[in-house]
């Protein structure tokens, strides 16, 4: 059942990583990208990681593809035009895609564990994830807090309206 | 049955690794890349929860400051994206010179 469940939302994520590039529309890119996060945070339910599955649930699924389709609404971005590809990508990009894949396949069989992660038992309550956060990493914590409020106010700042020609108008 | 082992997890996460890559090499629209840059960001993400099964908690504590980072970055980038699209009228990345001297 287990194997089951994780066959089918893996499927699913690549699927919907997959579709995400073949979208002509950013959009329908959008849409797919939601999937993925989905079934990622299903994946993550499967491996007991319940706290972190909410979380990817309500950042990325909510907050963060909120303000993509926001933007891509605002924009009002229509269909990417086509270019004609360029000789040296195609020389260089698919032997270059090859290796970093033979790369990757060598890296994973070689090194990787082969141990049997089972269901159930879950080592991830939200509990002693947020005793670890507020005890052993509160100094990351806290510089992760002062860098969202950086963010937020850069991108206040850098989706303000322009200061018209006297100066802010405050 | 087979049992699950990390490698499953480790191909899937490498699996939409490289489709972020891709993404982030191929196409033009800044909007699609920078959710190619949050596939690559989930696919670490994966790793993380995966490894956190067998090393202790402290990959979901790393996984869960990813996430906020990718919050953050996004935020940036769309609204850079925003004031670009103000100046230019363009989301094609290749009309991106406003710092070519």
């Amino acid at each position: 059942m287990h194997l089951i469940l994780f066959l089918a939302f893996g499927a699913v994520c690549v699927a919907g990583a997959v579709n995400l590039l073949v979208q002509k529309h950013p959009i329908n890119s959008a849409l797919s990208l939601v999937v993925v996060m989905g079934s990622l945070a299903a994946e993550y339910l499967l491996l007991g990681a319940e706290f972190v599955a909410a979380v990817q649930v309500i950042v990325y699924a909510g907050a963060v593809m909120v303000l993509f389709v926001f933007v891509i609404m605002l924009l009002n971005a229509g269909e990417e035009e086509e270019t004609k590809g360029s000789r040296v990508a195609m020389i260089f990009g698919i032997p270059g895609m090859l290796v970093g894949s033979l790369l990757i396949a060598w890296v994973l069989i070689e090194h990787s564990g082969n141990k049997s992660l089972a269901a159930g038992a879950l080592p991830g309550p939200p509990k002693t994830i947020g005793w670890l956060l507020f005890h052993d990493y509160l100094l990351p914590f806290e510089v992760t807090s002062v860098l969202v409020l950086i963010a937020i106010m850069g991108a206040v700042v850098l989706a303000a309206a322009p200061a018209s020609a006297g100066g802010r108008k405050d | 049955m087979a049992p699950i082992t990390t490698l499953h997890y480790l191909v899937v996460a490498a699996a939409l690794f490289i489709l972020g890559v891709i993404g982030v090499l191929t196409r033009r629209n800044v909007v699609i890349i920078l959710m190619s840059i949050e596939l690559i960001l989930n696919a670490v993400n994966l790793n993380l929860v995966a490894f956190s099964r067998m090393w202790g908690l402290h990959g979901q504590v790393f996984a869960i400051f990813v996430i906020t980072d990718a919050a953050a970055e996004a935020a940036v980038g769309l609204g850079i994206l925003i004031a670009f699209f103000r100046n230019k009228e363009t989301v094609n990345m290749d009309e991106v010179d406003l710092l070519k001297w």
